[in-house]
């Protein structure tokens, strides 16, 4: 068993210098020196959302460097799905990015679908549309609260999650469950609308449009909330492309790129609404991008709940890849049988690899799928925003307070279960 | 501003580079180049810079393991999405990696982007980026042993710390012992 020794022993012994070696080239020459003061923030901090640590490195309160830590809430998702049927691999990706599993059940779907060459029905497609945007206004409000909680702003946080209690109960009502419901399925989705979706979202959709006008009263001209986000934590539009920054983190730079409406999926190119752009790059542009975007998620939501039909199918009905109704066992063979394969089996795809990527409220997530030719996939791969964008922070963060630091983190809205995987 | 015609990303490295260009491949509408390891900087540099082509976004890498069958050339793949959003289409660059030195040159060069994502396939399947600013483990504890994403590596779990195996456990774990 290890002795409990005081610091003191350690450093009079010299116990500390093997890790001091080991940061060579990713300190300046001046923490050696004692110039600079070495801090490590987290991994359980309140404002780094999740257990993110980040190393610093400090000139008085200002920061030299910042160096992120991640990986503490690796749970070998992909390892477990190259171990999973395609149809099972889906509830592994809900646990991801937490705060909008339907984001990444969509892009591990679709890349199944592209994999397999699998169709799916229009109705299905509104419908995944209509639960996308549900759950990019619940991530946002989730963002929103903390990130203004952060930053002393208390009572927005109670205000966003009482309207995200709102559509979780719309969740619960479609997949059966708040969070993890595993909704979107290859082929469609899981089971079609229940009969107090569409009255629920009509109540929502009227109500939540007063609701962000309180937002932005909140917030949008608060003079604190400007004093502490404008001109803070710059990336410049050249800088942000080539560190890979995606979602409104990349659009709060002014750059105009949503791969909603650059390659559009899922039917998004029949829906209209607008892409919000910032100016300046700073945390506030990437703050109003994000809170402008709950508008136009509310006019999406407008368009496809006018277009929600009570019946249609809701998913493909290729027996080959999607099971058939519950209905259906009773009275055929057949789908027993299939239902059978599928479920002790599972469906094939080619030996060959497939990339597909969506805007999640975050930015892109991108599913890499490589099939065996057999039923279980030889390697899934995603590319998630948040680990892209915490890769980033040591440039956004550079020169700033640790204050600064807590607001940076906030503004790219960063989930570590998505960045650990 | 004139936008210069899109080139076809083939035909263009087929062109500039013929000795780089291994093979090409088209499936479900995604165009795959296959590209020599030693060469693949250089190619990716070249896709970014040219009028036509324009990839200027570098979306993901991913690495594959052909473990045990081997139906491609060697056993390791690494594939570079690229994006152009200039032009708004996708292109997959493809090395293969052989088993006993896994080993390509880094691309942080041309996007500091790659610096994670190389990292990460570093630590998940054992592939050395040359030229690395910072080629540590991301996502796996600095004293793990192996490679994760391998495909002979097993799917298993971590095993309970009991008082009667507790040194069988530090074994594999240097740093825990502190």
């Amino acid at each position: 068993m290890a002795v409990v020794q005081s610091p003191d022993s350690y450093i009079q012994e010299g116990k500390w210098e093997g890790n001091i070696e080991q940061l060579k080239g990713l300190v300046s020459e001046r923490a050696f020196t004692g110039e600079t003061m070495l801090l490590n923030m987290g991994p359980h901090h309140p404002s780094t959302h999740g257990v993110l640590r980040l190393l610093l490195e400090l000139d008085g309160e200002r920061i030299v460097n910042a160096m992120p830590d991640v990986g503490y809430l690796h749970t070998g998702i992909e390892k477990n799905i190259e171990a999973k049927t395609y149809e099972k691999g889906v509830t592994l990706t809900d646990r991801m990015d937490y705060l909008s599993p339907l984001s990444n059940n969509m892009a591990f779907c679709m890349a199944v679908e592209k994999l397999v060459d699998l169709d799916v029905p229009e109705r299905a497609r509104l419908i995944r549309v209509v639960v996308l945007e549900l759950q990019r206004i619940a991530s946002h409000m989730v963002w929103l609260g903390t990130h203004a909680i952060d930053m002393g702003a208390m009572s927005v946080m109670l205000y966003a999650f009482r309207e995200r209690e709102k559509i979780l109960e719309m969740l619960e009502m479609l997949g059966g469950q708040r969070m993890m419901g595993s909704y979107i399925r290859p082929g469609g989705v899981w089971r079609d609308i229940t009969p107090d979706f569409k009255p629920a979202l009509r109540v929502f959709l009227d109500t939540f449009p007063r609701v962000i006008d309180d937002f932005e009263a909140l917030l949008r001209n608060n003079p604190i909330w400007i004093d502490r986000t404008q001109g803070i934590g710059v990336l410049d539009p050249e800088v942000a492309l080539a560190w890979g920054v995606t979602g409104p983190s990349l659009r709060g730079s002014g750059v105009n790129w949503d791969i909603r409406k650059a390659m559009p999926y899922s039917g998004y190119e029949t829906f209209e609404f607008n892409v919000p752009l910032g100016e300046h790059g700073d945390v506030y542009d990437r703050f109003l991008c994000r809170v402008l975007e709950l508008r136009e998620c509310v006019k999406i939501l407008e368009q496809g709940y006018q277009r929600l039909t009570d019946k249609g199918p809701f998913r493909s009905d290729d027996r080959k890849y999607v099971p058939p109704p519950r209905s259906e066992l009773g009275r055929s063979m057949e789908a027993v049988i299939h239902h059978f394969k599928l479920w002790t089996e599972g469906f094939s795809a080619p030996d060959e690899e497939v990339y597909v990527a969506i805007e999640s409220p975050r930015g892109e997530i991108g599913c890499y799928l490589h099939g065996t030719g057999g039923t279980k996939p030889r390697r899934v791969h995603f590319k998630t925003p948040s680990l892209i964008h915490i890769s980033a922070l040591p440039v956004m963060s550079q020169g700033h307070f640790i204050a600064d630091l807590v607001a940076i983190i906030g503004s790219v809205d960063v989930v570590l279960g998505d960045s650990d995987r | 501003m004139q936008i210069p015609p899109p080139l076809d990303p083939v035909e263009a490295v087929k062109r500039a580079m013929p000795d780089a260009l291994l093979d090409a491949k088209q499936f479900r509408d995604e165009t795959t180049l296959i590209i020599q390891a030693s060469q693949i900087v250089k190619a990716a540099q070249y896709l970014r810079d040219t009028p036509g082509l324009v990839y200027n976004f570098l979306s993901d890498i991913s690495a594959v393991d052909y473990y045990p069958e081997y139906n491609r050339p060697e056993r390791f793949g690494v594939s570079y999405h690229l994006y152009s959003m200039l032009y708004n289409r996708r292109l997959r660059l493809k090395v293969f990696v052989p088993e006993e030195e896994p080993e390509v040159a880094t691309m942080t060069t041309v996007w500091p982007g790659a610096n994670w994502l190389e990292r990460e396939i570093f630590d998940m399947m054992g592939i050395h980026f040359q030229g690395h600013p910072d080629m540590r483990r991301l996502l796996m504890p600095e004293d793990w042993d192996g490679h994760p994403h391998r495909r002979d590596y097993p799917l298993g779990y971590e095993q309970v710390q009991f008082s009667f195996n507790v040194e069988e456990i530090l074994k594999h774990k240097p740093l825990a012992e502190e």
